[in-house]
């Protein structure tokens, strides 16, 4: 394979890691504890989310093996994990290092998952919302094909993507926590757990 | 004789083990699954521990009971 | 060989209350508590022997055999706590309170000689926030214990919140263990509790008190009172419309009108709610059954706590249930949502019921509802709920038929006859 053929390689398995994580990310965020109230298929979603990540994971492999074995820049198989000690592009590449090791290790944590408290699992988790905008940081920073103006829309269409799948998280965040208090308030009664108003359950099947 | 076993405190109502086995667990009006406790069908058995492997709270366990309760 | 039952001669006919409340008396009528010494051996198999032959079985609402719990804590090592259970969430009873003020060292006797037989390291009594003169009496009386060296295992007393589901005995545990007063699930009922990694032995303070005096008096004296199939006595509590409300020792088999009669009711009792509010009502043509677990169950109700409450006939037995309900649902500990949406839901049907707010899909739905939470929680809160309001609309049949007709009796503007403590919730 020529250095041409590898450069090319590194740039489209990039950008494809990049969609699939922003995939990745948006059916992440979107998990709901409640999918069931609204009739949606909360068990299929969870799974997309998982295989996505890991078809994501393969792209990203090929992004990281091609850029190593191009012989035309110099990126060390240490430069890949170890921010900012390539030679090219010491910086950026950095940052691309940095958003490796963060998704390693909540790929890792999640292979993982059973064994360990589910508290920990989460924390570790979510450091996805970190290792996602440092890629997307690293996509454009590296400056490759960041001024082709369809990578500019896809990265706008990816942060934008992001952006309304976390709105609509925070909003289900704070209507379960009013609905709580609610709750709390008429029975005396603090759940543990998140509350949805009886309006949204209307859609939920019956045993 | 496998039946299925949830517990209720650390179950939070995300319904994917109703999802995934609907011929034995249903959710009662809040989304909370509803077990009837007869033992699994043999072909159903696979399926299950797939849902308690993913249930995201770990609710779900199986259990080998010889016999009726 | 220490021989249990050959203590200090009875005062008499076998009882709980009664005695010398200070340790000097308490020692000096009922003799010293029968702990071990020298071969622990020898006692500890006569100590589990005496106990299985009394037949004692727990007085905190569950009936468990004592002898059983006793074995299973035996298993889970040496190390452990016994946990002495004065919680008393039902509001109606207050039989545990005067054990502990009244006979404190009855309460302790039974939990050393439990401390002994498991090598237990320490005795936690547990007297719930705001209960302050249960708590003096408590302190008092552990106080006079370690001057006179009464105490080979430490005992410590310990405040767990107010709530009714704080004084299920795994909720309880936890809450020693972890601040936080939450059941757990237990499938399997032969596994012993935790407090980190030593056992637990829970056990309410009336059966301590008769685990002492069992130990003293050997089985016989506690055999000589109640049936072949439940042995012994209760305390309970007697309250609703009598004249005379209080705390009695009566002898289980009694019948249950007979235990209502000591207090006095006010006219003829409309109906008797057994077990408190967790447990059942009882219609009148039941009122001679005994009061034993197994007579009880085959009328459909359940013995439960010590409690018996008069509903007067001026009162609405529908719309009393209700208030039981709406009280339900507030304590539920909020783990387990059939619990903290179910009860609620239930408490809300039936509120519909007692004010004769009926839509015509109400009694399915309430009956529904009821089948859907039985048994879903990981403690038997909702099991009591669902109980209590199962058996209101058995036994207020009648007045089921005149409310779902849309006809509130009218006398469900009475002041409640029942306690409940103050709740954010007005029911």
């Amino acid at each position: 394979m020529s250095s041409t053929d590898l450069w090319y390689a590194t740039r489209a398995s990039g950008l494809m890691a990049l969609i699939l994580l922003t995939l990745t990310m948006v059916l992440g965020i979107t998990t709901s504890t409640r999918a069931r109230a609204r009739n949606w298929p909360g068990f299929a979603q969870q799974e997309m989310h998982r295989r996505i990540s890991m078809i994501a994971v393969v792209f990203l492999g090929i992004h990281v093996v091609t850029s190593v074995l191009d012989t035309f820049v110099n990126i060390s198989w240490a430069a890949v994990v170890i921010p900012f000690t390539s030679s090219y592009g010491t910086f950026w590449v950095g940052v691309g290092a940095i958003a490796l090791d963060l998704m390693i290790a909540v790929f890792v944590t999640s292979l993982l998952r059973a064994r360990m408290r589910p508290g920990t699992w989460r924390a570790l988790h979510w450091l996805a919302y970190l290792s996602w905008p440092v890629a997307l940081a690293h996509t454009f920073g590296m400056g490759t094909d960041s001024r082709e103006s369809w990578v500019i829309v896809l990265g706008i269409v990816c942060v934008a993507s992001v952006a309304a799948a976390l709105a609509w998280r925070l909003r289900e965040v704070s209507r379960q926590a009013s609905a709580r208090t609610a709750h709390a308030s008429v029975t005396g009664v603090p759940p543990k757990h998140l509350v949805l108003s009886a309006r949204s359950r209307a859609g939920s099947r019956r045993a | 004789m496998i039946r299925i076993l949830i517990d209720p405190a650390a179950c939070d109502a995300y319904g994917y083990c109703a999802e995934l086995l609907p011929e034995a667990i249903t959710l009662d009006e809040w989304g909370y699954p509803v077990v009837d406790g007869k033992p699994l069908p043999p072909e159903l058995v696979d399926t299950a521990r797939r849902a308690a492997r993913d249930c995201p709270r770990r609710a779900i366990t199986l259990r080998e009971r010889k016999g009726g309760r | 060989m220490h021989s249990l039952s050959e203590a200090v001669p009875t005062t008499g006919r076998y009882r709980l209350l009664g005695h010398p409340t200070d340790l000097a008396g308490h020692v000096a009528t009922l003799g010293p508590a029968p702990l071990p010494s020298g071969s622990a051996r020898g006692w500890h198999e006569a100590f589990v022997s005496v106990l299985e032959a009394s037949g004692l079985a727990g007085r905190g609402g569950a009936g468990f055999p004592s002898a059983i719990k006793l074995a299973v804590a035996h298993a889970a090592g040496r190390g452990g706590t016994i946990v002495v259970n004065a919680m008393e969430g039902e509001p109606a009873s207050d039989k545990d309170k005067l054990l502990l003020i009244r006979s404190p060292h009855l309460v302790l006797d039974g939990a050393q000689l439990l401390a002994a037989a498991t090598s237990a390291q320490r005795v936690t009594v547990c007297v719930p926030a705001g209960r302050e003169q249960v708590a003096s009496a408590v302190s008092l009386a552990m106080a006079e214990r370690a001057a006179a060296g009464c105490a080979p295992v430490q005992e410590v007393m310990v405040r767990p919140p107010d709530r009714f589901v704080a004084g299920e005995e795994s909720a309880l545990v936890r809450w020693v263990e972890s601040g936080r007063s939450l059941p757990s699930f237990r499938p399997d009922k032969g596994t012993p509790l935790h407090i980190g990694r030593k056992g637990a032995l829970v056990h309410n303070a009336e059966t301590l008190a008769h685990i002492a005096m069992i130990a003293r008096t050997g089985p016989e004296a506690f055999r000589a009172h109640g049936l072949v199939e439940d042995p012994g006595t209760s305390l309970v509590t007697i309250s609703g419309a009598v004249e005379h409300p209080g705390v009695v020792e009566v002898d289980r088999g009694t019948p249950l009108i007979d235990i209502a009669n000591r207090a006095t009711p006010i006219g003829a009792p409309q109906a008797l709610l057994v077990g408190g509010y967790g447990g059942s009502w009882v219609d009148p043509v039941h009122f001679t059954t005994p009061y034993a677990s197994l007579s009880l169950r085959a009328i459909g109700a359940t013995a439960g706590v010590g409690i018996v409450i008069v509903l007067g006939q001026d009162a609405c037995g529908l719309v009393e249930s209700a208030r039981v309900a709406h009280y339900m649902a507030g304590q539920s500990a909020g783990q387990c949502g059939p619990c903290v949406y179910g009860l609620p839901a239930i408490a809300d049907d039936m509120t519909r019921l007692a004010r004769g707010h009926v839509d015509p899909g109400l009694m399915a739905r309430l009956e529904r509802r009821l089948r859907e939470v039985d048994g879903r929680g990981a403690c038997r809160h909702p099991d009591g709920a669902v109980n209590l309001v199962r058996s209101a609309l058995g036994v207020f049949a009648a007045d089921l038929a005149d409310h779902v007709g849309g006809a509130a009796c009218g006398r469900g503007n009475r002041p409640s006859q029942l306690r409940f403590p103050q709740t954010k919730r007005a029911a």
